[in-house]
């Protein structure tokens, strides 16, 4: 591919878009994880504590946390794709909301590590 | 992405918005509590509260979850685009089962 036909991926525009499509990808391979661990419930109290005692390894842990940005980072990259094709948009406004979008998420990061 | 998909990706995510802050809420109140599975059954069990919001979650991100992966498979995978909406609907119907086996699971 030419240089020129690459030259939109500079766009802040493209990086939010290929964020929010990579997140919601994760997003969607962990769900059927997800609700296998929860389904757990079915076969008794005791399956489910046994997994949850497991999740408390640390890295199992540092996982977790990293599902819970993820979703945050996909939430909020939809909320931006919402308020965009919703809204009456001016010139920058829809770069502005990327940054953001992005800045909330670094926000939410932190958030998540302080309470962990 | 037809119309009536792009409409139905869309007013799932906007059903999920206020669904997901209740969920992360719910995540760091659990992690912060220590909470055991007997603690969460103790609250879960029975309430139709739950069930009714955490069953809407499932069939709004079982739904949405469909739609991605079917637009991500076909731009990005050698799919066609009737093999790429056979996987997703697969997979869309995977979740919903498994979802709703997972709520009824915590809250019956």
């Amino acid at each position: 591919m030419t240089v020129r036909r690459l030259a939109y991926r500079n766009s802040i525009l493209w990086t939010a878009a290929l964020v929010h499509r990579l997140s919601g990808l994760a997003l969607a391979i962990f769900l059927p994880l997800h609700f296998l661990a929860l389904g757990l419930a079915i076969r008794g109290e005791v399956q489910l504590e046994g997994f949850l005692r497991w999740s408390d390894q640390p890295l199992v842990k540092l996982a977790e946390g990293g599902l819970v940005f993820l979703l945050v980072v996909h939430m909020l990259g939809g909320l931006r794709l919402l308020l965009i094709e919703n809204l009456d948009w001016r010139d920058r406004q829809k770069e502005l909301a990327a940054v953001v979008a992005g800045i909330s998420a670094v926000v939410a990061l932190i958030l998540l590590v302080r309470m962990f | 992405m037809n119309v009536r998909l792009y409409v139905w990706q869309r007013a799932t995510a906007a059903l999920m918005l206020p669904l997901v802050l209740l969920h992360v809420a719910v995540i760091f109140y659990a992690t912060r509590q220590g909470m055991t599975a007997a603690d969460i059954l103790a609250r879960t069990r029975g309430s139709i509260v739950w069930a009714a919001l955490y069953g809407t979650f499932v069939i709004a991100a079982a739904i949405h979850a469909a739609i991605g992966v079917r637009n991500v498979l076909f731009e990005w995978s050698p799919l066609g685009e009737r093999r790429a909406t056979m996987f997703a609907m697969a997979f869309g119907a995977a979740l919903l089962l498994l979802g709703l086996r997972a709520v009824a699971a915590v809250v019956l």
